[in-house]
């Protein structure tokens, strides 16, 4: 039966595949090694692992069965969407089912009336403000992966976006929630404007899985707005970039979104898409402000005002969907193009105050020097939501290890500085090193106590998001256990 | 303000009734004491713990804690110009900051700077155990951890003891202005619709057949959109009023229900006052609440009963029993020996 089991594997019993295949459509039970292989990562490939089996049900019937057999055997589940996280918050358990929910794709209802769209979990983020366009709305959290990544994953994750500074993660764009607990037990939470006697929909949005699998998700719609601007300002120091986006937000603007990239992250835009900056640009700042007519005019006076002040020396702006595309493209394929400039990069995702982007920035510059890695910024600098993708070669033997250093040395500055390890990405197993440092044992303590209590059995992504207290035996700070690190073992690519 | 740091000893006073076996009573300005079902134990003041924490106004965020009354917070926001991002009601210059989010009740600004819940970042609590933790922080992005500061707002106490909050705030309107236009429901409804995103509406409220709509922002903006929508100039207080639950319409007898429900909803004649441009509807109604009820499930709805005279019903019918007993062990999971508030939401925790 089970082709792709390794040694080290326990298998399941005949009777539990017997019955899962019942509850599956025909095509809905993969447990080929060539079938399952597409399963065994997410968007942060160096981790992989193939699940025995992975379970894709069509309805939420099917999900409840699938979750109530796997309590049954004691079977671990994890829940996948279109697999675009950036935290391995998706990889499989070894011993378990990957339950693939993106054949759960239907609109339920659209009301544009009352600005809310019910969907299933398999809707693409994109898709719900195609099919809100017609009615003048939209769905406002914006993943950059929002072609592909689905509503369910946004929800795991509380993904964010461009847009979440002023419009929000998508915590605060979700209304009402059904899900199931591991049990197969289906809850309803939420309503029209997402009170509940308990805010249980806030503990599941990011719980990364952990707590129960979202099956249906009542999102907030919102009116698109009659104008939008986008601005470049062009710079000829990073500090003067990061200072301006400061002074924006503390004058009261909130633009739509207000992002910065350095001169690495500007090279590597422009030899993949052809755009030319102002030459000589140490660093772009990108803004959008929306509203009516009258708010983009004072704003854009405004803004023009202090890029200005900061020693902009060259300022764009574009009203046109056209050339706004045009003014954000560099920005939005700024991942695909720097991972152009070497074989491997590593994403970091921490988020501090505004006020420390400039101590922040030339800290992480000295970091890249003292560790000989080349770092590219390129982030969500409104809401100080960093990204600094360091550049690496993972063939090299010990550069890996090398930038996880580095990376932990650029959490830990977040963290000083009054900030958090993971702004938008999740957990995973990634940060779970971080979680230790950011966390006491005490708070840990609680969420497990929290996972628990809506998995007794601890079967949903077992492993993940939370740390066991035994990884975190170094309390206040990352480190290395038994002197490996956390997934020397695993693949890399 | 006083600025008092009284943490240690909150939780010292929590960990020895957790050691007791014996429920406290949270309470701080006391203003807010009718809310919820009447709960079992000693009171244990929170309001003694004031002062900001931090506060850096270039960062539009404010560490409070919990016993800061909210006409002090507010005084301190205001020199810098700034205002908290959402309208939290008060009952009295005894109000703290610590019991508005317990309740969690958000004013008439709902539908057009969101929830107080969304307006929280972090916060540190004191177990059901005793001791003190940390969720959340104080940036807008952070997705390490279970979303438990956002969990205690409007859980009545009954989770774990506020000790300080991050909130954020927003810039104070240069402008804010009252208009009251005489339409029906449905064209108020619509109305409301097309203004949304596109002029500074930042309240809108419904009564007696008169739309009334607030608008606050720069002065430029404000000044626009009353030419367009046109209107009397209506009364400056009222939206201050329904806030805090006051006037004419708050004064009459009986038990106060809110119902949320789509804002399309028709305009009921059991209903006095439509909030949040429709998505709000406040009842008076005393005796079997199945009307009540049965009229939210009518439009996929919810219910409340914010304050009532009998106490031994709480704000929340009971949700489906399995998601009841997953509510309850949530609960435990925070406060395994039910000392916090017992019986304030639901009987027994």
């Amino acid at each position: 039966m089970n082709e792709n089991a390794e040694p080290n594997r326990r298998p399941w019993p005949a009777a539990f595949m017997r019955r899962l295949g019942r509850i599956l459509p025909p095509d809905g039970l993969l447990q080929k090694s060539a079938d399952v292989a597409v399963y065994e990562c997410d968007g942060l490939p160096v981790y992989r692992a193939r699940p025995l089996a992975v379970a894709l049900p069509r309805t939420v019937a099917e999900v409840g069965q699938v979750l109530a057999l796997c309590t049954e055997y004691g079977v671990p589940v994890v829940a996948r969407g279109a697999g675009t996280g950036l935290s391995g918050g998706a990889l499989p358990h070894p011993e378990g089912v990957v339950l693939g929910l993106a054949r759960l794709d239907r609109i339920v209802a659209l009301d544009p009336d009352c600005r809310l769209a019910r969907v299933e979990p398999g809707v693409r983020n994109l898709a719900i403000s195609e099919a809100a366009q017609p009615f003048g709305l939209f769905y406002a959290p914006d993943p950059s992966s929002q072609i592909a990544c689905t509503i369910g994953g946004n929800v795991a994750e509380n993904a964010g976006g461009v847009h979440c500074l002023k419009y929000g993660l998508t915590t605060h764009n979700v209304l009402a929630l059904k899900f199931f607990t591991a049990d197969g037990v289906l809850h309803e939470i939420g309503g029209p404007t997402g009170e509940a006697p308990l805010d249980l929909a806030a503990l599941l949005t990011g719980s990364e899985g952990l707590l129960g699998v979202v099956v249906e998700i009542t999102v907030r719609l919102r009116p698109r707005p009659p104008a939008t601007v986008a601005w470049l300002a062009a710079f000829r120091s990073l500090e003067d970039a990061a200072a301006s986006v400061s002074q924006v937000v503390s004058e009261g603007i909130i633009p739509a979104g207000l992002e910065l990239m350095d001169s690495l992250a500007l090279s590597a835009a422009q030899d993949y898409t052809g755009i030319r900056y102002p030459e000589g640009s140490a660093a772009v700042v990108l803004a959008e402000v929306d509203g009516d007519d009258l708010a983009v005019v004072l704003d854009g006076e405004r803004l023009r005002a202090i890029f200005m002040a900061h020693g902009a020396f060259a300022l764009q702006q574009a009203s046109r969907d056209e050339d706004r595309r045009r003014l954000w493209l560099g920005r939005k394929s700024a991942f695909p193009a720097v991972g152009r400039l070497a074989p491997d990069y590593y994403c970091m995702d921490g988020t501090i105050p505004r006020r420390s982007l400039v101590p922040v920035l030339t800290e992480i510059a000295a970091l890249s020097r003292r560790y000989g890695r080349p770092v590219a910024n390129v982030f969500h600098a409104g809401d100080g939501n960093l990204h600094p993708l360091i550049l690496y070669d993972a063939a090299i033997p010990g550069q890996l290890e090398r930038v996880e250093a580095l990376g932990a040395d650029i959490l830990r500055l977040c963290l000083r500085h009054g900030g958090t390890i993971s702004g938008e990405h999740g957990v995973g197993v990634e940060k779970l090193d971080g979680m230790c440092a950011q966390f006491s044992a005490a708070e840990l303590a609680v969420f497990h106590a929290l996972k628990s209590a809506f998995d007794p059995h601890h079967l949903l992504n077992p492993g993940k998001a939370v740390p066991t207290p035994a990884r975190c035996v170094e309390p206040g700070g990352m480190h290395v256990h038994e002197g490996r690190l956390p997934f020397s073992r695993l693949e890399r690519f | 303000m006083k600025d008092h740091d009284h943490a240690l000893a909150l939780a010292a006073a929590v960990r020895a009734a957790y050691d007791a076996d014996a429920p406290l009573e949270i309470v701080a300005g006391g203003t807010r004491r009718a809310f919820g079902r009447s709960p079992a134990g000693a009171p244990l003041s929170v309001a003694a713990h004031t002062g900001i924490v931090e506060y850096d106004p270039t960062e539009f965020v404010v560490t409070v804690r919990a016993g800061t009354p909210m006409v002090a917070l507010e005084e301190v926001l205001g020199r810098e110009r700034q205002v908290l991002m959402v309208d939290v009601p008060r009952f009295s210059a005894a109000s703290t900051i610590g019991g508005a989010l317990a309740i969690g009740l958000t004013g008439p600004s709902r539908p057009y700077s969101g929830a107080l819940r969304d307006a929280v970042l972090g916060a540190r609590i004191v177990s059901g155990t005793g001791e003190i933790l940390r969720f959340g922080g104080q940036v807008l992005k952070n997705v390490a951890g279970f979303d438990v500061a956002r969990l205690m707002v409007g859980s009545y106490g009954t989770l774990g003891l506020l000790l300080d909050v991050s909130l954020r705030v927003a810039r104070c309107a240069d402008a804010e202005v009252v208009r009251d236009l005489a339409l029906d429901w449905r064209t108020a409804h619509a109305a409301l619709r097309r203004w949304e995103g596109a002029l500074p509406v930042t309240g809108a409220c419904y009564a007696d057949g008169v739309l009334h709509v607030r608008l606050a922002g720069r002065e430029e903006r404000v000044a626009a959109a009353c030419q367009i929508i046109g209107g009397e100039a209506g009364e400056p207080t009222l939206f201050h009023e329904l806030r805090d639950l006051r006037g004419p319409f708050f004064s009459q007898p009986g038990d106060l229900w809110r119902l949320l429900v789509p804002s399309d909803a028709p305009w009921d004649p059991q209903e006095t006052l439509i909030d949040w441009a429709g998505a709000q509807r406040f009842w008076r109604f005393s005796g079997d609440p199945q009307p009540v009820l049965e009229h939210a499930a009518r439009y996929r709805g919810q219910a409340m009963r914010l304050l009532g005279a009998d106490r031994s019903q709480g704000p929340w019918a009971a949700p489906a029993p399995a998601t009841m007993a997953l509510m309850a062990r949530v609960k435990a999971a925070m406060d395994p020996r039910a000392i916090l508030n017992r019986g304030r939401l639901y009987p027994d925790w």
